[in-house]
């Protein structure tokens, strides 16, 4: 998809000024965490679990080329084919050829942000494939082409009352006076419409939530059961996965899903937790034909070793959208790519390129909630800042900004002028504030745009102080002098 | 206690302080030295360099925070009354100088002991109760650095509920940025007009006449905030309720009578 992320102001402004998603901003803000929060309380070694998982991805991180061959030979010798794709159009590419191979008019697909990277559905649609997103939330959002707003809850910008309308639009074919107030009677009528697709699809696509090395095998977590559909009853099964998605064996796949869905959705485990490994064996009463994985870099390999290279642990849990201030008042479109959120500002630059996502990392107060809440401790806003530094090298953003930066810290390193030039400025301010406050103040209307400024209480503290004051009652003293 | 054994504190009065809102400084002062230290101001402070760090500028930061620990590391504890600057340079500053060995053990020296104003007085110098009056309802915002990067959450609180007169009334977000993020507030207004005004509404719902909290920046947000919207709440530095300190009017409030 063509980002918007340089658009990022622009479409922050729009997402405040909505009112059904600050509507639907506002539920997720207090849901979410509260549910995170007591899974993780009823778990007394979440708080190990974490450094575990960290450690687990810390290791593989480290041993990656190992892993990645050990975890292709395992899918070819249980009967499937790995494809390796550098980059996007390889993916789409690959995955277009098995199609086509496979003869498919439609595939039917579950939730995967790796396929939201690649653009895998508008590549398909051109070429004559019908692809239909099977998870309820990305069912919506595909027919209102769209992208996901959030990683695990891609609809969650939307009211229930714009999904009734959006489904009349789509299934014309229904009488148009049908009662679509209840979420029941949606989902009722979603899930009639997608067993047509699901019986009918020659191709599944699905992502992963993990590959394990020691089996060969992909993880999928659900809540809805759409992606046992979709990876048992289409003649082939393609799984489209980034390659740090690998982890060593399924004990270390076990020590992830604990922290998982706490992290996620306060869910203990999801509701569904499928491993496929291969094609259907002779003894089994199901599964495709043929098991194909795309393992995709895009980008990652050039993380490794960079100073995001710890952003590779992340499991898409999307705690950190949850939890984080900014996405709450803008939601995930306003980032304006497939991602949002403290991982988006940190993983979007590394994936669109830094100039188009500038904004993204200096969109956020650094407040540290989401390191405070990452299943795999990333520094999230350590991250941000590297950002930033590179930024400053490369001299973006504005001039007038990188000079008022520059000027003041020139002062900043000269003690002495500080302190006189900081005396006379706070002096000056000090005549123009007696009513303690300024409305408006020229250079300051970032500030008093938005807000009141308080005005400089008195002289300097530390010109007060080395002449000896004690500060008792120091502000209206100050105020004195001044008038 | 005698002056000899009494330890020595450079006080960091930070740059919003030193500028913005010197009865911040004169309440430190007070409380270091009730509790039993000698304290120093050196002249030669400006700013601990977050303004430079956060917006990627390193070279000014690592300029500016080496004037910081020449200034300070003749001190046995350095103390600032913000969680925001005393994480810089009691977090950051080690991370900057990691790949400057010249630098990096001064930068971890001063990082050892350096202390955000309320959690020194409790942890350090076992202060456990102040003296002060206040008649009053309050409410306390925690500050993200001071919370998240120092751990700083009941130090504050069980200081207060030894003011004399003092109610604390709990807000349900407590612990949510109030949208200040240094530059962010000015880069970003919309975004940060959208945090202010949930931390106002929460601040609100508790009923207190008084916000108070560890760090001037946030303060002057949430009271320019407030001030706007018309709401009369006002906010305050916690450190001049314990020293005692509120004849002076609070943040951006005229002098009375003028």
């Amino acid at each position: 998809m063509q980002p918007t992320s340089p658009n990022f102001k622009q479409n922050a402004r729009e997402a405040i000024a909505d009112d059904p998603l600050q509507a639907a901003l506002a539920k997720l803000a207090v849901g979410f965490p509260m549910r995170r929060l007591e899974a993780a309380q009823r778990l007394p070694e979440f708080e190990d679990l974490r450094d575990q998982a960290r450690d687990i991805k810390n290791h593989v991180l480290e041993n990656l080329d190992q892993y990645l061959e050990a975890y292709e030979k395992k899918v070819t010798d249980s009967g499937g084919h790995v494809h390796w794709c550098r980059d996007a159009k390889e993916a789409r590419e690959t995955i277009l050829d098995i199609c086509r191979k496979a003869g498919a008019k439609t595939v039917t697909k579950s939730k995967s942000m790796i396929s939201e990277e690649i653009a895998v559905n508008a590549y398909l649609e051109e070429n004559g494939i019908e692809p239909v997103e099977t998870d309820l939330g990305e069912y919506i959002i595909q027919l209102r082409k769209e992208p996901p707003s959030h990683i695990i809850a891609p609809a969650i910008h939307l009211s229930k009352e714009q999904v009734a309308d959006t489904f009349r639009n789509a299934h014309i074919d229904l009488a148009a006076d049908r009662d679509l107030d209840e979420p029941r009677s949606l989902l009722e009528e979603a899930r009639a419409k997608l067993r047509e697709k699901f019986l009918g699809a020659d191709v599944g696509l699905t992502g992963a939530n993990m590959l394990i090395a020691e089996t060969g095998t992909n993880v999928l977590v659900t809540n809805e059961g759409n992606a046992d559909l979709t990876n048992n009853l289409p003649r082939v099964h393609v799984v489209i996965a980034s390659i740090e998605k690998i982890v060593p064996t399924l004990e270390d796949a076990s020590t992830i899903l604990r922290v998982l869905a706490r992290s996620a959705t306060g869910q203990d485990i999801s509701v569904y937790t499928t491993f496929c490994t291969g094609p259907r064996r002779p003894e089994d009463l199901d599964g495709p034909e043929e098991y194909h994985v795309v393992l995709l870099d895009n980008g990652r390999s050039e993380m490794i070793g960079s100073e995001f290279h710890e952003m590779l642990r992340c499991i898409r849990c999307g705690a950190c959208l949850n939890h984080c201030p900014i996405y709450k008042s803008v939601g995930g479109h306003a980032y304006g790519w497939v991602y949002s959120g403290p991982m988006g500002a940190v993983l979007i630059p590394n994936l669109i390129g830094m100039e188009e996502a500038q904004h993204l990392p200096n969109a956020s107060t650094l407040c540290g909630k989401c390191e405070s809440v990452c299943p795999m401790r990333i520094p999230l806003p350590k991250m941000l800042r590297k950002w930033r530094e590179r930024q400053y090298k490369a001299e973006m953003g504005s001039a007038t900004a990188r000079w008022a930066l520059k000027s003041w810290a020139w002062l900043a390193k000269r003690p002495a002028l500080y302190r006189r030039v900081m005396n006379a400025g706070v002096a000056l301010l000090g005549q123009f504030g007696g009513q303690g406050r300024f409305k408006s103040l020229p250079l300051a209307s970032g500030w008093t745009s938005k807000r009141d400024l308080a005005a400089p209480a008195g002289d300097t503290f530390i010109s007060q102080h080395h002449k000896g004051a004690r500060g008792d009652q120091s502000g209206a003293l100050m105020r004195k002098k001044v008038h | 206690m005698p002056e000899t054994s009494k330890p020595t504190v450079g006080l960091f009065v930070t740059c919003l302080v030193d500028l913005m809102r010197p009865v911040v400084g004169f309440a430190a002062v007070k409380l270091l030295e009730d509790a039993g230290c000698k304290v120093e101001v050196p002249a030669s402070q400006t700013c601990c360099g977050q303004p430079a760090y956060n917006s990627g500028d390193k070279a000014d930061t690592l300029d500016i925070a080496k004037n910081v620990i020449a200034a300070f590391e003749g001190y046995d504890y350095v103390v600032a009354p913000s969680g925001s600057c005393a994480g810089m340079i009691k977090d950051h500053y080690p991370e900057a100088f990691a790949d400057v060995p010249k630098w990096l053990a001064r930068a971890e020296n001063l990082s050892a002991k350096t202390y955000e104003l309320m959690s020194f007085l409790t942890d350090v110098m076992s202060v456990s109760a102040t003296n002060a009056e206040f008649s009053g309802t309050v409410t306390y915002h925690d500050s993200c650095s001071g919370l998240r990067e120092l751990g700083i959450k009941d130090q504050p609180r069980a200081l207060l509920s030894s003011v004399q007169g003092l109610k604390i009334s709990e807000g349900n977000e407590t612990e949510t940025c109030c949208g200040f993020g240094g530059l962010f507030c000015v880069k970003y207004p919309d975004i940060s007009e959208k945090m202010v005004d949930a931390k106002v509404d929460d601040i609100v719902k508790t009923g207190a006449d008084t916000v108070l909290a560890g760090d001037l920046g946030c303060l002057m947000n949430i009271a320019g905030r407030l001030q706007r919207r018309g709401v009369d709440v006002k906010a305050r530095h916690a450190a001049e309720v314990l020293a005692g300190m509120t004849a002076a009017p609070a943040i951006g409030e005229p002098v009375e009578g003028e």
